[in-house]
């Protein structure tokens, strides 16, 4: 691993295809031109007034931008020394940061001619975002979601076919996420002529990354400019949660080219990275290509796809955005996994502190951000840590429920609230469980 | 912008400035002798594709034996992959069996090498290129030289991206079959006649693979966009599954490829079946 030049130490606005080594397209020549024709698309659109216009219309009276950002001193003050403050995409119209690249996106389609939007989706935030982007633009719309996370996420499917999109499950490979992209690319190769495929991550071929990128690079910008004022200068430390990495990338992005802010992107570490049963592509480090990208894969000796496992069906990805590859390979970000029970006791510390239910994809970077806090110890002492709350979390209070035990037949067991309790106060005094780079 | 930073496995991707490696016209290509004996008879070249290992190993180079015996010209062999996303429900029911029974790289190579030992037929593999990519290009070529394979058909890489496979199959005197679509701009065609080896793959429809009632008008298109761009061969692919197909598009193309039909084909009635709809695709008049 080695710095880049000092003439590369810009970071910000990185065109496509390529993020150093990762990136490109490695997709089938029949999406070529369709690839052609969202780049140019989008090129043209980002110099139109009246489109950024719009883009600016709709986030402010519709998804109700800028969004907060609030200072939570109860949870940091059970996490450890630091200040954190957590940029609120959580209360975005439709829950989570998702809306800002799907309003985006739909107004690009509704440019190229288009008349029907096809997404995948995990955790259902981005299929949610998409079938209420159709809804409001008058397309029709078409969600792909593994059956294993249609289960998972029973409400959102609800919530999109309520918004009048047709949700399909897909019940090849591992019945998530990444199989739901398989099938909407198979849809799209026959579809393209009317149909957009709404990419919901800064993953896929070129120009996805880049663009979903500068869809939300607005949550970076406005955080930048909200702790400015708040506090008059920049945080020590931003924090979001990374699977295919939209969200932390918005982040990010507001600052990559201030060096003394450090970047922490939080990997899905599932039942901890020994076991095998995790979803951390970048801390795993194999270079590969899947959907399009050459980027960090979980993938056998063989090149065969390794299924990913997380608590949270939004970060059960095996692979990850390009751009993240490029940010951890020169060292300007750093990633680690949170296991599923480190980002559970933040959950619920959060929600006991503050009030907030944060989304359990989110609630991976509260973990993070927290073990960062203890880490800095006595250093940490009026540091500032920015976390992306990015999404709430009603679609979770089954699964959370169930982790706690709090459902019937559950509830007023002892050895189980023993055990809660346990996973809360090991959490709170525990190193990082993976012991790898931090 | 640059980085000396270099990934974890294989070597980086190609800048777009690179040029592809112009074929050579006096390199010799095993595919390219099968499409022109066929040529030389008067008729397109038959090509059948069948998964690596289905239903297992020994059947899948019976198989395959069966249908060079029966008229095809170029058997393609396909690898199975976790994430098939260019093949219809038939081939990924297929290779997902295979996958799940705990199929292994390697065995591509033999069953490749036991195939050309038992046929005249030219064995390309068919392969998405993470599976490449893994191996490393220039041990992938050279174990699938060793094996006598005849080069490899790779639906996922475009030739932006093949710098490494290019160069590896240069080396090992391998063809590489690139896929031009109806979507593809004359810029593209151009591009992919020239990287390509071998033969050039026209995709008749917009879609993935599997049998269909009718071929699709753009088929011709494709091809006779392929052959103004320069290309001395090319073949049909994708919704090919009656001899009415394969006798309509073999009066414009050099060689028709069929695979979702044999598949189900091996499926429902193993060799023997692959045997009979083989003869029947290609005329044969009775399964040898």
């Amino acid at each position: 691993m080695s710095a880049p030049a000092e003439e590369t130490q810009k970071y910000r606005d990185h065109e496509g295809p390529y993020f150093g080594n990762f990136g490109g397209r490695w997709m089938p020549e029949s999406l070529v031109a369709a690839l052609d024709e969202v780049e140019q698309t989008f090129r043209e659109a980002k110099q139109d007034p009246e489109f950024l216009a719009e883009v600016h219309r709709l986030g402010r009276d519709y998804t109700g931008r800028p969004s907060l950002l609030t200072e939570v001193s109860r949870f940091a003050a059970e996490a450890g020394p630091a200040r954190i403050f957590l940029k609120r995409e959580d209360l975005n119209h439709t829950g989570s940061h998702k809306i800002n690249n799907v309003l985006g996106q739909a107004l690009l389609a509704k440019r190229m001619g288009k008349t029907r939007l096809i997404a995948e989706t995990g955790a259902g935030q981005h299929g949610v975002a998409t079938a209420t982007a159709a809804a409001l633009m008058g397309m029709d719309c078409v969600v792909y979601m593994g059956s294993e996370d249609t289960r998972r996420q029973a409400l959102n499917v609800a919530r999109m076919r309520l918004l009048g999109a047709e949700v399909i499950p897909v019940d090849h490979g591992a019945k998530t996420l990444k199989d739901a992209i398989n099938e909407a690319l198979r849809d799209w190769v026959a579809s393209v002529e009317h149909t957009h495929y709404l990419l919901g991550t800064v993953a896929g071929p070129h120009p996805f990354p880049e663009m979903v990128r500068w869809f939300h690079q607005v949550i970076g910008d406005e955080a930048r400019e909200q702790i400015l004022a708040m506090e008059g200068r920049l945080p020590d430390a931003v924090a979001a949660c990374v699977g295919g990495g939209s969200n932390a990338m918005g982040l990010f992005h507001g600052f990559l080219d201030d060096p003394e802010v450090a970047l922490y992107g939080f990997e899905a570490g599932g039942d901890g990275i020994e076991t095998g049963r995790h979803a951390s592509a970048i801390t795993l480090g194999r270079s590969g290509v899947l959907h399009g990208a050459r980027s960090f894969l979980m993938q056998d000796e063989d090149g065969q796809t390794v299924d990913s496992h997380s608590i949270s069906a939004g970060l059960d990805y095996p692979s990850v955005g390009p751009e993240h590859a490029y940010l951890a390979e020169t060292g300007r970000a750093i990633y680690e996994p949170v296991t599923d029970a480190e980002c559970m006791a933040s959950f619920e510390l959060l929600c006991r502190t503050e009030g907030i239910i944060p989304a359990i994809e989110s609630a991976h970077a509260l973990a993070g951000a927290a073990r960062l806090s203890r880490k800095w110890g006595a250093d940490g002492e009026g540091k500032i840590i920015i976390i992306n709350l990015s999404g709430r979390g009603d679609k979770d209070v089954e699964t959370a429920a169930e982790w706690f035990r709090l459902l019937p037949g559950q509830a007023n067991d002892p050895i189980a609230e023993a055990e809660a309790q346990q996973r809360t106060g090991d959490s709170a005094s525990e190193a990082p469980q993976t012991g790898v780079q931090s | 912008m640059s980085t000396e930073a270099t990934p974890a496995q294989s070597s980086a991707p190609v800048s777009q400035a690179t040029s592809p490696t112009a074929p050579s016209a006096t390199a010799s290509s095993k595919t390219a002798d099968a499409i022109e004996a066929a040529r030389a008879q008067g008729r397109a070249a038959f090509i059948g594709y069948l998964p690596a290992g289905y239903p297992d190993k020994e059947t899948s180079i019976a198989a395959a034996i069966e249908l060079a015996r029966n008229g095809a010209d170029v058997i393609e062999i396909g690898v199975p992959y976790s994430d098939p996303v260019m093949d219809g429900p038939v081939i990924q029911q297929a290779t997902t069996e295979v996958l799940a029974r705990g199929f292994r790289l390697p065995e591509v190579f033999e069953i490749v090498a036991a195939v050309v030992e038992a046929t005249d037929a030219a064995v390309l593999v068919m392969t998405y290129y993470n599976l490449i990519d893994r191996m490393g290009a220039d041990e992938f070529a050279r174990r699938l030289a060793e094996a006598g394979g005849a080069g490899a058909i790779t639906p996922d890489l475009i030739p932006d991206e093949g710098g490494d496979w290019i160069a590896a199959t240069e080396k090992h005197g391998l063809d590489r079959v690139f896929l031009t679509a109806p979507t593809s701009s004359a810029e593209r065609v151009a591009q992919i006649v020239s990287a390509s080896r071998g033969f050039v793959y026209g995709v008749s429809v917009m879609g993935v693979t599997g049998a269909r009632d009718q071929v699709s008008d753009a088929a011709e298109r494709v091809v006779s966009a392929a052959r103004e761009a320069g290309a001395e061969r090319v073949c049909v692919g994708l919704g090919v599954s009656t001899r009415a197909h394969v006798e309509e598009i073999g009066r414009y193309a050099d060689g028709v490829i069929v695979g979702t039909a044999l598949v189900a084909a091996l499926r429902d009635g193993g060799p023997a079946a692959v045997a009979a709809l083989t003869a029947e695709l290609t005329g044969a008049e009775t399964p040898r």
